[in-house]
């Protein structure tokens, strides 16, 4: 029994991916929509890039899936009571991580605790010695077996990644040769020689490597802490793979929210001119003078103020936590809308000279109709290099923002926060440096491939750099 | 031209005023003085007396835009609205709530700060132009592609990374510099030098690409052709020409944070223990002081324009066009 939780960032992230899947449903069959993303999925760049952030994405989508379980019935009880942990379809994919908490910090793959603890021996005498972890490595009798453990672990799920591989470049060549009108195995040899136009190959590749990883991760995080425990002695991999989902949401759920006010003023700005243009750029001058953490500061200053003020307004912990993150991404977007309109304004500007606006004009076409049909689709690209190039800035900057105490909740599970606690870390003897190499690799694995796709998409899309080569 | 320099800088006012305006809505519309006692005092059992007292201290139980109680001019200027924003123009920025004159801490706090931002400015600058006009030169090269792909990967680095790796390296085992802390005078460069050290590389991915391509930019103008078919080579060239047409935008770009250097680095200072206005903020933002935090909006604010205002000042110096229009 499970009672569905629908939080107000899982709503607006599947509206995102509604509206992803709808442009991509009316780009395809639109000639002059579909050629640069053609040009896009041909650089073997992108597509290795694409991989990755196809993978993040799919954790954080699973992730943005939540419910309550229903809790056990008691005698006489008649209406069903819910738990008040939210949890999501990644909990259950982890399977066992979420709940194996030791008692402190661990290294990675350790047995042992990493601090000495006073134990009663079997003789009754007391010691001090590093305990064994209670879930870390429980299932084996010696730290010997240890590396033949994880020799075999890491053999089988190489089997089980190239298994994945292999099944996978069968199909595609399947689909391929009926597309290329080739056999099958005429079709296999030309992906791996690497002479089709999509870098099916580079593909197939990266699929491989991440197959490896999860295989990997699949076979060792239910025996092994992999990336160790931190202080409480939770798991860090599991806290790394959550993080995900608040990262993608920083992101991409700034940008949505920042998205219409930036179009709708910019083009306004742009094409009324007169005192429309004045009062716009007025705005947005305005907004981008005060310096973007101080405004942000600020602003969860108040908001947590309000919150801790009005505590009957949230049901559950998650929700309250959510909220605040989905203010934060308000906030941000508020902060990093100037940019995009001061483009948009600028671009209008330019355009609504061009004659065939003009042409429209003279024709009597509502100046609504020439905003909406014959200007915006001119803009569309820009606006999707800018939401592309401003994801990666928004991941980073959700670290800083945490780190200063004015990011997501601290129950919230994000690299920002899992940095912010680890910095403290850093200064015990011996150093605890686990949690931070997961969420620096981590986040960095991110920003990394967008970062890359970005390149890759605003060359695509850009005309000025298209007219260059 | 001195009249388009008067016409920018009254342009300036409407905007303050703007920033003055959302700076008090934010801190006295959204929650009202007593949430922010109830805050400050705790949340539970906190009496009525209480809460009017906090408030009397700090003179926020006055009405918000208009006094009834008052006479004549009192009327408007015994407000929250004057005593808390107006008087924020003359920058006179009242006590914190903790009880601290904020305009003495800033002027005593505004010198570190400036210690650490000026360095990081100054040879960032230079690393960053040095950095993109050798890939510049090497375009098209191994070297080039391999060096934008370093700038990538840099620039995909959180900063935070930066920070505490370099404190780890340089500090903990290395022991070549102390890991936090100040000392005014000359003595502060020990204190100084990892922080602008980090600071510096921190920026080369994204500032050295983009600088690159500005070079790139000016490299493909038919200016640059003709002198390379005249016979100049290509060092000099470079040098002379491209380089400066192309700190023309590179200088006009930057000189918009010149007067935010004194404002400082939030996660610099506080990293390093630096008693600089960042840090000033920092803790601000973490005790909840919101009279700070309300000085130091505007502050920022107030030095951003005026960025903008050099921003505009130094376009007219060097583009004759828009001197005369």
């Amino acid at each position: 029994m499970i009672q569905p939780v629908i939080l107000w960032t899982d709503a607006l992230v599947f509206v995102l991916l509604a509206v992803v899947f709808s442009f991509a449903l009316y780009a395809r069959n639109k000639e002059h929509l579909r050629a640069p993303w053609r040009e896009v999925v041909r650089s073997r760049m992108a597509v290795a890039s694409l991989v990755v952030l196809t993978v993040y994405t799919i954790t954080g989508l699973l992730d943005s899936v939540h419910f309550r379980k229903a809790l056990p019935m008691h005698e006489g009880q008649q209406e069903v009571q819910y738990s008040g942990d939210v949890l999501s379809l990644l909990d259950e994919l982890l399977g066992d991580m979420r709940t194996q908490v030791e008692k402190t910090y661990s290294s990675p793959f350790a047995m042992h605790l990493y601090t000495r603890e006073s134990v009663i021996g079997d003789d009754g005498e007391q010691y001090r010695t590093f305990p064994r972890l209670e879930y870390g490595g429980a299932h084996l009798a010696n730290r010997e077996e240890r590396s033949a453990d994880i020799a075999l672990r890491t053999g089988q799920a190489l089997f089980q990644a190239v298994a994945v591989m292999l099944v996978l470049s069968v199909l595609l060549a399947a689909w391929l040769a009926k597309r290329w009108k080739l056999s099958l195995a005429a079709a296999l040899r030309r992906i791996l020689r690497g002479e089709s136009d999509m870098p099916w190959r580079t593909a197939i590749a990266a699929i491989f490597i991440f197959a490896f990883i999860v295989t990997l991760t699949a076979s060792l995080a239910n025996v092994y802490h992999v990336f160790g425990t931190d202080k409480v002695g939770k798991d860090v991999l599991y806290q790394t793979i959550k993080s995900i989902r608040t990262g993608l949401v920083i992101g991409t759920l700034t940008t949505l929210v920042m998205l219409p006010f930036a179009v709708f003023l910019g083009m306004m700005a742009g094409y009324f001119r007169g005192w429309v243009d004045d009062v716009i750029q007025y705005l947005y001058t305005t907004l981008n003078s005060i310096p973007g953490v101080l405004l942000i500061a600020a602003t969860v200053l108040m908001m947590q103020v309000y919150m801790d003020n009005h505590p009957e307004l949230f049901e559950t912990m998650a929700e309250r936590a959510d909220l605040r993150l989905l203010f934060l991404c308000l906030i941000l977007g508020i902060t990093s809308w100037t940019g995009l309109c001061r483009l948009l304004r600028g671009e209008t500007l330019k355009l609504r000279e061009l004659d065939y606006v003009q042409a429209a004009d003279a024709f009597g076409v509502p100046k609504s109709t020439i905003l909406v049909r014959h200007l915006l689709p001119n803009l569309l690209h820009l606006v999707l290099i800018a939401v592309v190039i401003d994801f990666s800035g928004l991941v980073l900057a959700e670290a800083v923002l945490s780190y200063v105490g004015v990011g997501v909740d601290p129950t919230t599970m994000s690299w920002g926060n899992m940095i912010n606690r680890a910095r403290l870390e850093m200064a015990r003897e011996p150093m605890v440096w686990w949690s931070l190499l997961a969420a620096f690799s981590f986040m960095f694995t991110l920003v990394l491939a967008a970062n890359l796709f970005s390149d890759v998409v605003r060359d695509a899309f850009d005309p000025r750099l298209r007219a260059q080569r | 031209m001195f009249a388009y320099v008067i016409r920018r800088a009254l342009y300036a006012i409407p905007i303050l005023i703007g920033v003055n305006l959302i700076t008090f809505a934010l801190f006295f519309v959204v929650n009202t003085p007593d949430d922010m006692a109830r805050m400050h005092l705790g949340m539970k059992r906190v009496t009525a007396d209480a809460i009017e007292k906090w408030k009397a201290e700090r003179g926020y139980d006055r009405p918000l835009l208009y006094n009834r109680q008052a006479d004549g001019a009192e009327r408007v200027t015994a407000t929250i609205f004057f005593d808390k924003s107006v008087r924020l123009f003359a920058f006179e920025f009242g006590s914190s709530d903790a009880g601290r004159d904020i305009g003495q801490d800033i002027s005593q706090r505004m010198w570190p700060s400036l210690a650490i931002a000026l360095p990081t400015f100054l040879i960032g600058l230079l690393v960053y132009i040095s950095f993109a006009m050798l890939l510049a030169f090497f375009r098209g090269t191994y070297l080039d592609i391999s060096g934008v792909a370093l700038c990538v990967i840099l620039m995909s680095i959180s900063g935070l990374f930066y920070i505490i790796a370099g404190q780890y390296v340089f500090s903990k085992l290395l022991h070549l510099v102390p890991v936090s802390g100040y000392e005014p005078g000359w003595l502060a460069w020990r204190f100084v030098l990892l922080p602008v050290a980090i600071g510096v590389f921190a920026g080369i991915g994204s500032s050295s690409r983009w600088y690159r391509t500005i070079f790139l930019e000016e490299i493909n103008r038919d200016y640059v052709r003709t002198a390379r078919a005249k016979g100049l080579p290509e060092g000099r060239l470079l040098f002379r020409h491209v380089l400066k047409n192309a700190m023309v935008p590179i200088l006009t770009g930057v000189v918009v944070v010149l007067p935010t250097l004194f404002m400082g680095s939030l996660i610099m200072e506080s990293f390093f223990a630096i008693p600089g206005l960042g840090s000033y903020t920092i803790e601000a933002i973490q005790k909840q002081d919101f009279a700070i935090v309300r000085a130091m909006v505007f502050l920022g604010s107030a030095l951003y324009i005026l960025g903008l205002l050099l921003t505009d000042l130094s376009y007219t110096l060097v583009d004759p066009r828009i001197r005369l229009s």
